[in-house]
């Protein structure tokens, strides 16, 4: 799992039927300083998060198993929103 | 399993369901030697780790379903499984 920020909203009317009633978000991958990892993705929202909302996301096999009777196609999902980073000096 | 120093924990208030009654840490991953790498991490931890201990991180969602004896696959992947007391290599001894 890791963190991210979400950047923006993806709209497509036409996808997998899977997907429906999904709401895809533009996610940006960031360390505890907000500095981005890598590339940008495509996440599946499964905690009414909104732009701007710094979340955390699980990927890989793991990311499809949203609740126990629902699998999605995705392969990055987010599980929650963060509140507060308690961080300490290193 | 990669080896991982404990920086910090997260308040979370809404979650997955999954999420519920655990611990999570923001880790990064460290060499052997004690150097601190990019790429944070975020955690469940399930062996009272704090901040600023040298823990060992799995990152395989089967084997986390394992640990926390769940009977389905959760979005969960990341868990905490040790904290390390020291590592011995070839070149040196390090005491955490």
């Amino acid at each position: 799992m890791k963190l991210g920020r979400i950047q923006g909203k993806v709209w497509a009317t036409a996808k997998d039927p899977k997907l429906n009633n999904c709401t895809l978000y533009i996610l940006q991958p960031v360390d505890e300083g907000e500095n981005p990892i890598g590339m940008a993705q495509v996440a599946v929202d499964t905690v009414s998060s909104r732009e701007g909302d710094l979340v955390y996301w699980v990927g890989g096999a793991e990311a499809t198993f949203i609740s126990p009777d629902r699998q999605v196609p995705s392969d990055v999902t987010i599980v929650g929103l963060v509140d507060r980073l308690d961080l300490k000096k290193l | 399993m990669i080896l991982c120093k404990v920086i910090g924990s997260i308040v979370s208030t809404i979650k997955h369901e999954s999420y519920r009654n655990k611990k999570i840490m923001i880790v990064r991953p460290i060499t052997p030697d004690g150097k601190i790498k990019s790429g944070t991490m975020i955690a469940i931890d399930t062996v009272r780790a704090g901040e600023g201990d040298t823990v060992l991180v799995m990152s395989e969602g089967r084997s986390t379903m394992d640990i926390l004896e769940l009977k389905n696959r959760e979005p969960l992947r990341s868990i905490i499984v040790g904290v390390v007391d020291r590592i011995d290599t070839i070149s040196n001894q390090l005491q955490i």
